[in-house]
Protein backbone atom coordinates (compact mmCIF):
# COMPACT_ATOMS: atom_id res chain seq x y z
CA UNK A 1 0.00 0.00 0.00
CA UNK A 2 1.53 3.32 -1.06
CA UNK A 3 0.91 6.75 0.41
CA UNK A 4 -1.90 7.82 -1.91
CA UNK A 5 -3.78 4.55 -1.34
CA UNK A 6 -3.37 5.05 2.38
CA UNK A 7 -4.68 8.59 2.03
CA UNK A 8 -7.73 7.39 0.10
CA UNK A 9 -8.40 4.77 2.73
CA UNK A 10 -8.17 7.46 5.42
CA UNK A 11 -10.54 9.75 3.53
CA UNK A 12 -13.00 6.90 3.11
CA UNK A 13 -12.84 5.83 6.76
CA UNK A 14 -12.96 9.32 8.23
CA UNK A 15 -16.17 9.99 6.30
CA UNK A 16 -17.94 6.90 7.61
CA UNK A 17 -19.46 6.77 11.09
CA UNK A 18 -17.74 3.42 11.70
CA UNK A 19 -14.32 4.92 12.45
CA UNK A 20 -15.35 7.36 15.17
CA UNK A 21 -17.81 4.93 16.73
CA UNK A 22 -15.01 2.37 16.99
CA UNK A 23 -12.56 4.95 18.33
CA UNK A 24 -15.07 6.03 21.02
CA UNK A 25 -15.46 2.43 22.21
CA UNK A 26 -11.70 1.88 22.01
CA UNK A 27 -10.97 5.02 24.06
CA UNK A 28 -13.51 3.81 26.63
CA UNK A 29 -11.83 0.37 26.83
CA UNK A 30 -8.40 1.97 27.32
CA UNK A 31 -9.84 4.32 29.98
CA UNK A 32 -11.46 1.39 31.77
CA UNK A 33 -8.21 -0.58 31.78
CA UNK A 34 -6.37 2.42 33.24
CA UNK A 35 -9.15 2.86 35.81
CA UNK A 36 -8.77 -0.81 36.82
CA UNK A 37 -4.97 -0.58 36.87
CA UNK A 38 -5.29 2.33 39.32
CA UNK A 39 -7.32 0.05 41.60
CA UNK A 40 -10.54 1.92 40.83
CA UNK A 41 -9.15 5.24 42.06
CA UNK A 42 -11.72 8.07 41.60
CA UNK A 43 -9.07 10.34 40.05
CA UNK A 44 -8.65 7.87 37.16
CA UNK A 45 -12.16 8.77 35.95
CA UNK A 46 -13.02 6.79 32.78
CA UNK A 47 -14.99 9.65 31.16
CA UNK A 48 -12.16 12.15 31.69
CA UNK A 49 -9.49 9.79 30.36
CA UNK A 50 -11.51 8.76 27.28
CA UNK A 51 -12.49 12.36 26.46
CA UNK A 52 -8.82 13.42 26.79
CA UNK A 53 -7.65 10.63 24.47
CA UNK A 54 -10.30 11.41 21.83
CA UNK A 55 -9.62 15.17 21.89
CA UNK A 56 -5.91 14.54 21.38
CA UNK A 57 -6.76 12.25 18.48
CA UNK A 58 -9.18 14.72 16.84
CA UNK A 59 -6.66 17.56 17.15
CA UNK A 60 -3.85 15.42 15.69
CA UNK A 61 -5.95 14.28 12.72
CA UNK A 62 -7.56 17.72 12.26
CA UNK A 63 -11.07 16.26 12.54
CA UNK A 64 -13.95 18.55 13.47
CA UNK A 65 -16.54 17.72 16.13
CA UNK A 66 -19.44 17.35 13.68
CA UNK A 67 -17.56 14.60 11.80
CA UNK A 68 -16.67 12.88 15.07
CA UNK A 69 -20.25 13.08 16.31
CA UNK A 70 -21.61 11.37 13.21
CA UNK A 71 -20.01 8.19 14.52
CA UNK A 72 -20.34 8.90 18.22
CA UNK A 73 -24.06 9.71 18.05
CA UNK A 74 -24.90 6.00 18.26
CA UNK A 75 -23.33 5.88 21.71
CA UNK A 76 -24.87 9.24 22.66
CA UNK A 77 -28.31 7.94 21.68
CA UNK A 78 -28.14 5.18 24.31
CA UNK A 79 -28.31 7.82 27.08
CA UNK A 80 -32.10 7.80 26.62
CA UNK A 81 -32.72 4.06 27.13
CA UNK A 82 -30.10 4.06 29.95
CA UNK A 83 -32.02 6.81 31.76
CA UNK A 84 -35.23 4.77 31.45
CA UNK A 85 -33.32 1.73 32.76
CA UNK A 86 -32.55 3.61 36.01
CA UNK A 87 -36.12 2.65 37.04
CA UNK A 88 -34.96 -0.94 37.63
CA UNK A 89 -32.38 -0.38 40.42
CA UNK A 90 -34.73 2.24 41.84
CA UNK A 91 -37.53 -0.32 41.99
CA UNK A 92 -35.17 -2.58 43.94
CA UNK A 93 -34.80 0.14 46.61
CA UNK A 94 -38.49 1.01 46.75
CA UNK A 95 -39.15 0.04 50.37
CA UNK A 96 -36.24 2.19 51.55
CA UNK A 97 -37.35 5.02 49.29
CA UNK A 98 -40.89 4.98 50.72
CA UNK A 99 -39.51 5.57 54.21
CA UNK A 100 -37.31 8.55 53.32
CA UNK A 101 -39.04 10.36 50.44
CA UNK A 102 -39.86 13.53 52.38
CA UNK A 103 -36.30 14.28 53.60
CA UNK A 104 -35.07 13.38 50.10
CA UNK A 105 -37.34 15.95 48.44
CA UNK A 106 -36.17 18.60 50.92
CA UNK A 107 -32.50 17.84 50.34
CA UNK A 108 -32.89 17.79 46.55
CA UNK A 109 -34.52 21.25 46.64
CA UNK A 110 -31.68 22.60 48.79
CA UNK A 111 -29.10 20.92 46.53
CA UNK A 112 -30.49 22.27 43.25
CA UNK A 113 -30.67 25.84 44.59
CA UNK A 114 -27.13 25.55 45.99
CA UNK A 115 -25.83 24.24 42.65
CA UNK A 116 -27.27 27.13 40.63
CA UNK A 117 -26.57 29.94 43.12
CA UNK A 118 -23.02 28.86 43.97
CA UNK A 119 -22.05 28.55 40.29
CA UNK A 120 -23.56 31.93 39.34
CA UNK A 121 -22.05 33.70 42.37
CA UNK A 122 -18.54 32.33 41.90
CA UNK A 123 -18.49 33.04 38.16
CA UNK A 124 -19.79 36.58 38.72
CA UNK A 125 -17.28 37.27 41.51
CA UNK A 126 -14.37 36.20 39.30
CA UNK A 127 -15.51 38.26 36.32
CA UNK A 128 -17.18 35.57 34.19
CA UNK A 129 -19.45 36.84 31.41
CA UNK A 130 -23.25 36.81 31.80
CA UNK A 131 -23.51 34.13 29.09
CA UNK A 132 -21.15 31.93 31.08
CA UNK A 133 -23.09 32.53 34.32
CA UNK A 134 -26.34 31.52 32.60
CA UNK A 135 -24.72 28.51 30.95
CA UNK A 136 -23.41 27.41 34.38
CA UNK A 137 -26.71 27.74 36.26
CA UNK A 138 -28.25 24.33 35.32
CA UNK A 139 -24.90 22.44 35.28
CA UNK A 140 -25.79 19.88 37.97
CA UNK A 141 -28.76 18.50 36.03
CA UNK A 142 -28.52 15.72 33.48
CA UNK A 143 -27.42 16.93 30.01
CA UNK A 144 -30.78 17.09 28.14
CA UNK A 145 -32.48 19.05 30.97
CA UNK A 146 -29.49 21.32 31.53
CA UNK A 147 -29.26 22.15 27.82
CA UNK A 148 -32.98 22.86 27.60
CA UNK A 149 -32.90 25.13 30.66
CA UNK A 150 -29.76 26.87 29.41
CA UNK A 151 -31.47 27.62 26.12
CA UNK A 152 -34.59 28.92 27.89
CA UNK A 153 -32.69 31.34 30.17
CA UNK A 154 -30.33 32.67 27.50
CA UNK A 155 -27.21 30.52 27.98
CA UNK A 156 -25.33 28.53 25.34
CA UNK A 157 -26.65 24.93 25.28
CA UNK A 158 -23.48 23.45 23.77
CA UNK A 159 -21.32 25.21 26.39
CA UNK A 160 -23.69 23.93 29.08
CA UNK A 161 -23.21 20.37 27.78
CA UNK A 162 -19.47 20.66 28.38
CA UNK A 163 -19.96 22.26 31.82
CA UNK A 164 -22.39 19.46 32.70
CA UNK A 165 -19.91 16.73 31.77
CA UNK A 166 -17.11 18.49 33.70
CA UNK A 167 -19.38 18.89 36.73
CA UNK A 168 -20.14 15.18 36.54
CA UNK A 169 -16.46 14.28 36.48
CA UNK A 170 -15.70 16.60 39.43
CA UNK A 171 -18.56 15.13 41.47
CA UNK A 172 -17.51 11.56 40.61
CA UNK A 173 -13.90 12.29 41.61
CA UNK A 174 -14.60 14.19 44.87
CA UNK A 175 -17.96 12.75 46.05
CA UNK A 176 -16.67 9.87 48.16
CA UNK A 177 -13.95 12.03 49.71
CA UNK A 178 -16.40 14.82 50.66
CA UNK A 179 -18.85 12.39 52.30
CA UNK A 180 -15.95 10.79 54.22
CA UNK A 181 -14.87 14.25 55.47
CA UNK A 182 -18.44 14.96 56.61
CA UNK A 183 -18.56 11.57 58.34
CA UNK A 184 -21.51 10.42 56.18
CA UNK A 185 -21.55 6.64 55.80
CA UNK A 186 -25.22 5.99 54.88
CA UNK A 187 -25.19 4.61 51.31
CA UNK A 188 -28.51 6.24 50.41
CA UNK A 189 -27.31 9.70 51.52
CA UNK A 190 -24.00 9.33 49.67
CA UNK A 191 -25.79 8.14 46.53
CA UNK A 192 -28.43 10.87 46.48
CA UNK A 193 -25.88 13.64 47.11
CA UNK A 194 -23.62 12.47 44.27
CA UNK A 195 -26.63 12.12 41.93
CA UNK A 196 -28.00 15.59 42.74
CA UNK A 197 -24.64 17.34 42.38
CA UNK A 198 -23.21 15.39 39.45
CA UNK A 199 -26.06 13.63 37.57
CA UNK A 200 -25.29 10.59 35.38
CA UNK A 201 -21.49 10.64 35.62
CA UNK A 202 -21.75 10.72 39.42
CA UNK A 203 -24.31 7.92 39.10
CA UNK A 204 -21.91 5.90 36.91
CA UNK A 205 -19.28 6.29 39.66
CA UNK A 206 -21.84 5.24 42.31
CA UNK A 207 -22.63 2.07 40.33
CA UNK A 208 -18.89 1.25 40.37
CA UNK A 209 -19.06 1.33 44.18
CA UNK A 210 -22.34 -0.60 44.70
CA UNK A 211 -25.68 -1.20 42.94
CA UNK A 212 -27.51 0.22 45.97
CA UNK A 213 -25.55 3.48 45.88
CA UNK A 214 -26.12 3.59 42.12
CA UNK A 215 -29.88 3.26 42.59
CA UNK A 216 -30.00 6.22 44.99
CA UNK A 217 -27.70 8.27 42.79
CA UNK A 218 -30.06 7.60 39.87
CA UNK A 219 -32.95 8.81 42.02
CA UNK A 220 -31.02 11.95 43.03
CA UNK A 221 -30.26 12.61 39.38
CA UNK A 222 -33.89 12.22 38.27
CA UNK A 223 -35.27 14.43 41.05
CA UNK A 224 -32.61 17.07 40.50
CA UNK A 225 -33.47 17.09 36.78
CA UNK A 226 -37.10 17.89 37.57
CA UNK A 227 -36.23 20.43 40.25
CA UNK A 228 -33.68 22.18 38.01
CA UNK A 229 -36.23 22.51 35.22
CA UNK A 230 -38.72 24.04 37.68
CA UNK A 231 -36.49 26.20 39.88
CA UNK A 232 -33.49 27.44 37.88
CA UNK A 233 -35.46 29.64 35.41
CA UNK A 234 -37.27 31.10 38.46
CA UNK A 235 -34.01 31.74 40.37
CA UNK A 236 -32.43 33.45 37.37
CA UNK A 237 -35.48 35.67 37.01
CA UNK A 238 -35.41 36.55 40.74
CA UNK A 239 -31.73 37.45 40.49
CA UNK A 240 -32.51 39.59 37.47
CA UNK A 241 -29.74 38.13 35.27
CA UNK A 242 -30.46 38.87 31.62
CA UNK A 243 -28.27 37.87 28.69
CA UNK B 1 -32.10 -8.81 24.76
CA UNK B 2 -34.16 -7.43 21.87
CA UNK B 3 -37.29 -7.56 24.03
CA UNK B 4 -35.68 -5.56 26.79
CA UNK B 5 -34.25 -2.98 24.39
CA UNK B 6 -37.70 -2.70 22.86
CA UNK B 7 -39.23 -2.23 26.31
CA UNK B 8 -36.76 0.55 27.20
CA UNK B 9 -37.32 2.28 23.85
CA UNK B 10 -41.11 2.04 24.21
CA UNK B 11 -40.97 3.70 27.64
CA UNK B 12 -38.63 6.38 26.32
CA UNK B 13 -41.11 7.01 23.51
CA UNK B 14 -44.00 7.14 25.99
CA UNK B 15 -41.99 9.69 27.99
CA UNK B 16 -41.30 11.81 24.90
CA UNK B 17 -44.95 11.77 23.89
CA UNK B 18 -46.13 12.66 27.42
CA UNK B 19 -43.69 15.58 27.53
CA UNK B 20 -44.90 16.91 24.18
CA UNK B 21 -48.57 16.48 25.06
CA UNK B 22 -48.44 17.90 28.60
CA UNK B 23 -45.69 20.52 28.20
CA UNK B 24 -43.86 19.08 31.22
CA UNK B 25 -40.53 20.86 31.79
CA UNK B 26 -38.73 17.47 31.87
CA UNK B 27 -36.75 15.41 29.36
CA UNK B 28 -38.64 12.47 27.82
CA UNK B 29 -36.30 9.75 29.16
CA UNK B 30 -36.76 10.98 32.78
CA UNK B 31 -40.56 10.79 32.38
CA UNK B 32 -40.07 7.36 30.75
CA UNK B 33 -38.10 6.29 33.82
CA UNK B 34 -40.94 7.28 36.15
CA UNK B 35 -43.44 5.54 33.82
CA UNK B 36 -41.41 2.30 33.94
CA UNK B 37 -41.08 2.60 37.73
CA UNK B 38 -44.87 3.03 37.98
CA UNK B 39 -45.41 -0.02 35.75
CA UNK B 40 -43.07 -2.16 37.88
CA UNK B 41 -44.88 -1.01 41.05
CA UNK B 42 -48.29 -1.92 39.57
CA UNK B 43 -46.97 -5.26 38.31
CA UNK B 44 -45.37 -6.02 41.68
CA UNK B 45 -42.19 -7.54 40.21
CA UNK B 46 -39.64 -6.98 37.45
CA UNK B 47 -38.65 -9.16 34.49
CA UNK B 48 -35.40 -11.16 35.02
CA UNK B 49 -34.17 -10.39 31.48
CA UNK B 50 -34.87 -6.69 32.02
CA UNK B 51 -32.90 -6.74 35.29
CA UNK B 52 -29.92 -8.36 33.59
CA UNK B 53 -29.94 -6.02 30.58
CA UNK B 54 -30.37 -2.92 32.73
CA UNK B 55 -27.49 -3.93 34.98
CA UNK B 56 -25.22 -4.39 31.95
CA UNK B 57 -26.26 -1.09 30.37
CA UNK B 58 -25.90 0.86 33.63
CA UNK B 59 -22.48 -0.62 34.38
CA UNK B 60 -21.30 1.17 31.18
CA UNK B 61 -23.05 4.47 31.89
CA UNK B 62 -19.68 6.30 31.72
CA UNK B 63 -19.28 5.36 28.05
CA UNK B 64 -22.47 7.19 27.09
CA UNK B 65 -21.17 10.59 28.26
CA UNK B 66 -18.00 10.50 26.18
CA UNK B 67 -19.45 11.99 22.93
CA UNK B 68 -20.91 15.01 24.80
CA UNK B 69 -17.65 15.43 26.72
CA UNK B 70 -15.57 15.59 23.55
CA UNK B 71 -17.72 18.64 22.65
CA UNK B 72 -15.37 20.67 24.86
CA UNK B 73 -13.37 21.00 21.66
CA UNK B 74 -15.99 23.48 20.37
CA UNK B 75 -15.42 25.87 23.28
CA UNK B 76 -11.66 26.06 23.65
CA UNK B 77 -11.72 29.80 22.90
CA UNK B 78 -14.22 30.79 25.60
CA UNK B 79 -12.66 28.36 28.04
CA UNK B 80 -9.27 29.90 27.37
CA UNK B 81 -10.59 33.43 27.96
CA UNK B 82 -12.72 32.62 31.02
CA UNK B 83 -10.96 29.60 32.47
CA UNK B 84 -10.64 31.01 35.99
CA UNK B 85 -14.33 31.87 36.69
CA UNK B 86 -15.56 28.75 34.87
CA UNK B 87 -13.17 26.28 36.48
CA UNK B 88 -13.63 27.76 39.98
CA UNK B 89 -17.42 27.77 39.61
CA UNK B 90 -17.33 24.14 38.45
CA UNK B 91 -14.97 22.77 41.10
CA UNK B 92 -16.00 24.86 44.11
CA UNK B 93 -19.69 24.92 43.13
CA UNK B 94 -19.87 21.14 42.73
CA UNK B 95 -18.00 20.44 45.97
CA UNK B 96 -20.23 22.87 47.90
CA UNK B 97 -23.40 21.40 46.32
CA UNK B 98 -22.37 17.85 47.16
CA UNK B 99 -21.48 18.74 50.74
CA UNK B 100 -24.64 20.77 51.40
CA UNK B 101 -26.93 18.15 49.82
CA UNK B 102 -25.36 15.30 51.80
CA UNK B 103 -25.36 17.33 55.02
CA UNK B 104 -28.96 18.55 54.70
CA UNK B 105 -30.23 15.06 53.80
CA UNK B 106 -28.59 13.47 56.82
CA UNK B 107 -29.94 16.26 59.08
CA UNK B 108 -33.46 15.88 57.65
CA UNK B 109 -33.29 12.11 58.18
CA UNK B 110 -32.33 12.72 61.82
CA UNK B 111 -35.27 15.10 62.22
CA UNK B 112 -37.61 12.53 60.68
CA UNK B 113 -36.29 9.74 62.92
CA UNK B 114 -36.71 11.91 66.04
CA UNK B 115 -40.21 12.81 64.97
CA UNK B 116 -41.14 9.15 64.45
CA UNK B 117 -39.66 8.14 67.81
CA UNK B 118 -41.68 10.80 69.60
CA UNK B 119 -44.83 9.61 67.83
CA UNK B 120 -44.01 6.04 68.91
CA UNK B 121 -43.63 7.19 72.51
CA UNK B 122 -47.00 8.91 72.28
CA UNK B 123 -48.44 5.53 71.33
CA UNK B 124 -49.40 6.42 67.77
CA UNK B 125 -49.35 3.89 64.99
CA UNK B 126 -46.35 4.47 62.77
CA UNK B 127 -46.01 3.11 59.30
CA UNK B 128 -42.63 3.06 57.52
CA UNK B 129 -39.33 2.43 59.21
CA UNK B 130 -37.33 5.08 61.03
CA UNK B 131 -33.97 6.12 59.66
CA UNK B 132 -31.01 7.19 61.68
Amino acid sequence: MNDSELFELWVYLSESPLLHLTLTLLAYQVARSLHRLSGGHPLANPVAIAVGLLIALLLMTDTDYATYFEGAQFVHFLLGPATVALAIPLYGQLSKLRAIWLPVMGAVTVGVCTAALSAIAIAKLLGGSVISQLSLAPKSATAPVAMGVSDAIGGLPSLTAVLVVTTGIIGAVTGGWICDRLGIRDTSVRGIAIGVASHGIGTARAFQISPEMGAFAGLGMALSAGMTALLVPLLVKLLGIVA
Amino acid sequence: MINTLLLLLVFELVGEVLVRVTDLPLPGPVVGMFALLGTLMLRGRSWPELDAAATTLLSHLSLLFIPAGVGVILHFQRLGAEWLPLLTALVLGTVVTLAITAWSLSRLLQVQARHQRSKLRAGWVVTGEGQS
